[in-house]
């Protein structure tokens, strides 16, 4: 894909977020999806391409009434939206389709009409990972965080200050669902889930959706919204079982997917204005920061410690600025609402928007350190 | 624990000689016969360098413990809090496991300690390998 060569041009949350018991998970994917056409004043005849996960993409386009020309139902967890906008943009780019529509809608909180990820007790994860007890996300995603405590040096306080910057992020975010400002005692001081992990270090579980349509650059202008240019992206994966990770204070996945995004780019750090990395855990920003090339390796934490990423006067590089996965929202796939505040931030429509920022960094990843993605975006026309 | 189990792993034939093994009181790791690469989970060919040609072979049982969370919630089969841990064996493949025979407390749980294997009877067809700390 060339850079710039294909847009966003609808995009939209779920009407409301957060505990939605009178929706099932196919409607919040409708709900957000009806919100996206009507943001970028599209019909479903309009659409002749569907990308979703969670549900399938036949579901999606039948619910919806679409007949697409090209599907893509990369599930690979919380990072499937963006390798979607990745599939889509050369789906376009080649000439396979022209409008494209992303869905993703969770009953996270509600459990209403959910799909449910069931380990087999015959897969690899089932036989050499489940019979130890683990209980999903926070024993897993977080096993390998003590091996980076001991290796660099980062404390349980530069752990604690990822919660507390990004709640003052949600802060300043009307829709998120935790906006009481806490401290790092706050944090400290949370029930134990998993050690070294404390409650207000872990996502939250509510309900929401989102959805994006991205047509060819040359269409970008024909449509209501600013239109937000794809600069960059990258996609990877590495493992199923977290304890197969090759190098515990670093994801692979995001190693490959980072650098792609930022070569197809054709930028340095120094370019980017806004970041949001996917944020389970209070330990992936860390890992993104570094793994991204951001901040040398074992710099992570006190990069954030030191509010290099808070709102104030520090402010070097603003990171998760709708309050991310810890204070924001997380349905279990997060990756799409990061997409929409990298939108909402090209657009100049963010709550906590940041003047004049022109590049946007928008990594995600699923599982648990199985899959990475990156987009990058830019507000600024071909 | 008689009535609430823990999570039961389901052999498949490429995954049963590791399970014969912990039954018969060895931990069995695979090794390629064309570049020597030791590696685990089990499967019938080497992911370093794609040859059919691998042997199984008793590990050590012998590592060090490597990183782990303490998990302070109920699950079937497991008393909180209790660690899931992840042990990186002599050999060099690592594994997830949990630690026995001392306090599941971060006290007790230094990484890098010496662990050794102990085979934990599930039932007549599954035994699990567990670790437990040793004088090195
Ligand atoms: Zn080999």
């Amino acid at each position: 894909m060339n850079p710039k060569s294909i847009a966003i041009v609808g995009a939209a949350e779920t009407t409301r977020l957060g505990v939605i018991p009178d929706m099932s998970q196919i409607q919040l994917h409708a709900d957000a999806a009806l919100n996206a056409m009507a943001d970028a004043g599209l019909k479903p005849a309009d659409i002749d391409g569907i990308a979703t996960a969670g549900e399938t993409p036949v579901t999606v386009a039948h619910y919806l009434g679409l007949t697409p020309k090209w599907v893509d139902g990369t599930a690979v967890g919380g990072c499937s939206f963006m390798i979607h906008v990745r599939h889509a943009a050369a789906a376009i780019a080649s000439g396979l389709c022209r409008t494209v529509l992303i869905t993703h809608g969770e009953s996270g909180r509600s459990g209403v009409g959910r799909t449910r990820n069931v380990v087999a007790p015959t897969s690899l994860a089932g036989q050499f990972e489940q019979p130890y007890g683990p209980m999903g996300p926070p024993t897993l995603f977080t096993i390998p965080v003590l091996r980076y405590m001991k290796t660099y040096g980062l404390s349980h306080e530069q752990l604690a200050m990822v919660s507390v910057v990004q709640r003052e992020w949600a802060a300043k975010n009307p829709r998120a669902t935790f906006k009481t400002p806490i401290t790092v005692d706050d944090v400290l001081n949370s029930r134990m889930i998993a050690y070294p992990f404390r409650l207000l270090q872990c996502c939250l579980v509510t309900d929401g959706g989102g959805a994006l349509i991205m047509v060819a650059a040359e269409r970008g202008r024909d449509f209501p919204q600013k239109p937000v240019y794809i600069l960059g992206t990258g996609e990877s994966v590495e493992t199923p079982m977290v304890s197969q990770m090759q190098d515990f204070t670093s994801s692979r996945a995001f190693r490959v997917a980072g650098p792609t995004a930022f070569a197809e780019a054709g930028i340095t750090h120094q370019d980017v204005d806004h970041l949001m990395i996917y944020d389970a855990f209070a330990h992936l920003p860390i890992y993104g920061l570094e793994d991204l090339g951001f901040v040398p390796r074992g710099e992570g934490g006190a990069f954030i410690a030191e509010r290099n990423t808070a709102p104030g006067p520090n402010l070097k590089l603003p990171l998760n600025t709708n309050g991310g996965g810890l204070s924001y929202m997380h349905s279990g796939m997060y990756g799409m609402y990061a997409l929409q505040e990298s939108v909402r931030q090209m657009r100049g429509t963010a709550p906590a928007q940041i003047p004049g920022a022109k590049i946007s960094v928008c990594h995600g990843v699923g599982g648990m350190f199985a899959a990475s993605g990156t987009i990058i975006m830019s507000n600024e026309p071909p | 624990m008689s009535e609430a189990r823990r999570a039961r792993p389901q052999p498949t034939p490429e995954t049963q000689h590791f399970w014969d093994g912990t039954r018969a009181g060895e931990l069995r790791l695979q090794r390629c016969n064309a570049c020597g690469k030791v590696y685990f989970p089990p499967r019938p060919f080497c992911p370093a360098c794609a040859a059919r040609e691998v042997s199984v072979f008793a590990a050590s049982g012998k590592g060090r413990l490597y990183s782990y969370v303490i998990h302070h919630r109920p699950v079937p089969g497991f008393t909180p809090p209790y660690a899931i841990a992840v042990v990186e064996l002599d050999e060099g493949p690592r594994l997830m496991t949990n630690i026995i025979g001392c306090p599941q407390t971060p006290e007790a749980l230094q990484l890098d300690m010496p662990v050794e294997v102990v085979f934990e009877k599930l039932d007549d067809e599954i035994t699990l390998p567990l670790f437990r700390p040793v004088a090195r």
